[in-house]
């Protein structure tokens, strides 16, 4: 499925302080049953953004109006557990572009890569710096410059760079996926399938 | 130069090297289930593509499916809907297809091995963390997202780039009443979740080479619980008698021509890892989670232990404990349980209900313990009438359900209630996971059943004889 390009994205952010945020909380397994991707922002961390009688959790960082933005920062080994694509979904369906962490789950990571969502993985030292800086003013900005690798406090100027393979940003920054890239050598995939023993 | 059994594997699949990127590597079986196929299917269509090889691809459903009247049609719409999506797309493409009332559906991590689908040296990827199963046959087999399944089935194959290598060494001898499962929760409780991101594990030493195929399946599960893409384990004798004669095995000459290649998986003597950890068996005792991940756990006698003395936040940690109601210090035996679940593609196979059974024989179900008894598959079902054990957990006063990922995830109709506490053989303890505030406590199905019999958290070693 297609998705925005990435380039470079300033915006403010929202902060989720917690560590091991798994792909259960972040959409609960209940809401997997559709059989199209829509809609699934909607139940973005359904069970920490709302009760049991579908009233929002006040004190839940979605529901507090101090916070936008289209930058999500969590905990450390953020999305970890199940691989449910449907985790980079409901974060992108909501209007996130990018998540910042300290540390990302695998699975997790490589689904934000395949459907447009940039996970940026900074030092546990300037994770705090962000969360000490949304913190003392929720308008602070952030900008994610791609093609430079970077990220960076506006207020302060303060920047770390990034990984990220030269492949995957390619894609980023001109909204391709895999499978475009896949199907262009079918010929080559299907020489290899024959000498395959099984 | 010398390789690591995760080396030849992964060496031998890689179609094309991206220089800074991922590798183009084929996939040799994909498994589709109904909850992570539906969308891959439709971008299928909306691009034009066609499914390259339908013949390695198998369907079967289980995430969704009820586990009680399976011969009735599925009451819940959304889940009528996903198992129809996925019957219709298996037909339409001419996919191997295991639905519901199948005899040979089950739980995707119990059928494939079950069927001589999972061989050693293959590469094995379904949109299922849990594919880290596999491994056990000493199979590459990890865990996609939905993008990739629609990769695999347009192409046979997914771009990723090599994980690093960890070698996890167990030996020496497993105490009285210590299972894979605690040996699992053991190496995880060391490395918590995180511990292995990034690296493709070899589980080695004499506790793995002593396990049966299914105990072997129980640790491999459980890779992705440290972080881990996947974890695999040598094949041997053990391995090659559980393949040999199942329906979809090699046969004859292509049995002999397989064995040959499958005798050189092995790491060599002085290949390399970029980790290597050496845990004792004697050191593992059963083992129970007290918190919100499956890193939370600890031998079954020991206090959950205080907020200083465990990595991490201290906040993350406490509101761990918070959702489960528990406080630094506090015993897990002797806690009031109200559920106890045997199943799932963890411990749903035919060892850990001889393992539970042969707790509960003579004993009765505590009447504050509702338990539900889920096969992971129809072939389990059947093992467990043919060997007598249905007589000893229906004396005992449990019922069986019928095969699915039932309670682990919760997706069907069997879900704890919010607050209720269970003892849980399955994989994940997060939030809600079984239920929307539902708590977990992960363990053996001897510690399930004990605290089956008992109503309470029970070290199985004082029921055993």
């Amino acid at each position: 499925m297609a998705y925005d390009k990435f380039d470079i994205l300033t915006s403010t952010a929202v902060p989720l302080p917690i560590e091991n945020v798994d792909t259960d909380q972040i959409i609960p397994a209940r809401f997997l049953k559709a059989t199209e991707r829509k809609g699934f922002g909607d139940n973005l961390f359904r069970d920490w953004r709302y009760n049991s009688d579908d009233t929002p959790k006040e004190d839940f960082v979605l529901n507090n109006p101090k916070y936008s933005g289209k930058i999500l920062i969590g905990g450390k080994n953020f999305g970890s557990g199940s691989s449910r694509e449907h985790a980079a979904w409901s974060v992108y369906d909501y209007g996130f572009r990018c998540v910042v962490s300290s540390f990302f789950a695998d699975i997790f990571r490589n689904n934000c890569l395949n459907v447009g969502v940039l996970p940026v993985q900074v030092s546990a030292e300037f994770l705090e710096k962000i969360f000490a800086a949304i913190e003392a003013d929720a308008n602070s900005q952030l900008e994610i410059d791609l093609p430079k690798q970077t990220i960076t406090l506006k207020a302060t100027g303060e920047s770390e760079s990034f990984d990220i393979n030269s492949y995957k940003k390619e894609n980023m920054l001109n909204g391709y996926d895999d499978i475009d890239y896949l199907t262009k050598m079918k010929s080559e995939i299907q020489e290899f399938a024959a000498k395959r023993p099984f | 130069m010398s390789k690591t059994l995760f080396d030849k594997v992964w060496d031998s699949h890689v179609i094309r090297n991206i220089e800074n990127g991922p590798d183009v590597f084929f996939i040799d079986r994909h498994f589709i289930h109904e909850v992570t196929s539906p969308v891959a299917f439709l971008g299928l269509k909306s691009r034009g593509n066609t499914v390259l090889y339908p013949e390695r691809t198998f369907a079967t459903a289980d995430h969704n499916t009820p586990t009680i009247n399976q011969h009735l049609p599925v009451e819940d719409p959304l889940s009528a809907n996903q198992l129809k999506a996925l019957e219709e797309n298996a037909a339409e493409w001419g996919i191997s297809h295991w639905g519901l009332g199948h005899k040979k559906n089950g739980i995707v991590h119990v059928v494939g091995p079950e069927n001589g689908i999972t061989l050693p040296g293959a590469t094995i990827v379904c949109g299922d963390s849990h594919t880290s199963t596999h491994g056990a046959f000493g199979a590459i087999a990890f865990g996609i997202g939905t993008s990739e399944v629609e990769m695999v089935l347009s192409t046979q194959c997914i771009m990723q780039p090599k994980p690093k290598k960890m070698r996890i060494n167990v030996n020496g001898e497993l105490g009285f009443g210590v299972t894979p499962k605690d040996v699992a929760l053991y190496i995880i409780s060391k490395l918590t979740t995180s511990g292995a991101t990034g690296y493709f594990v070899e589980y080695a030493g004499d506790v793995f080479r002593n396990m049966t195929m299914e105990g072997r399946m129980t640790v491999c599960n459980l890779s992705i619980e440290m972080g881990a893409r996947g974890g695999m384990i040598a094949p041997d004798e053990k391995t090659y008698e559980y393949i040999q004669g199942k329906p979809l095995a090699p046969k004859g000459e292509a049995w002999d021509a397989a064995m040959t290649y499958w005798e050189t998986l092995k790491t060599d003597d002085d290949a390399v890892f970029d980790k290597e950890l050496t845990f004792n068996g004697a050191d593992i005792e059963p083992m129970i989670t007290y918190g919100t991940n499956p890193g939370m756990g600890m031998g079954i006698t020991n206090n959950i232990p205080n907020a200083d003395a465990v990595e991490g936040g201290v906040a993350t940690y406490k509101k761990s404990l918070g959702y489960m109601d528990f406080s630094e210090g506090d015993s897990m035996i002797g806690k009031k349980v109200d559920f106890v679940f045997l199943g799932s593609c963890t411990n749903g196979r035919i060892e850990d209900f001889r393992a539970f059974a042969s707790i509960v024989k003579g004993k009765k179900k505590a009447d504050n313990i509702t338990a539900w008894l889920v096969p992971g598959s129809h072939e389990v079902e059947d093992l467990i009438k043919e060997e007598g054990l249905l007589d000893i957990i229906t004396e005992a006063g449990f019922t069986l359900r019928e095969p699915g990922c039932s309670a682990c995830l919760a997706m069907n109709a069997d879900k704890i209630p919010a607050g209720k506490l269970a003892v849980s053989t399955s994989n994940r303890n997060f939030e809600g996971r079984q239920g929307p505030g539902s708590r977990t406590l992960l363990a053996s199905p001897l510690v399930a059943a004990a605290t089956a019999v008992t109503g309470v958290v029970t070290d199985p070693r004082t029921l055993l004889s």
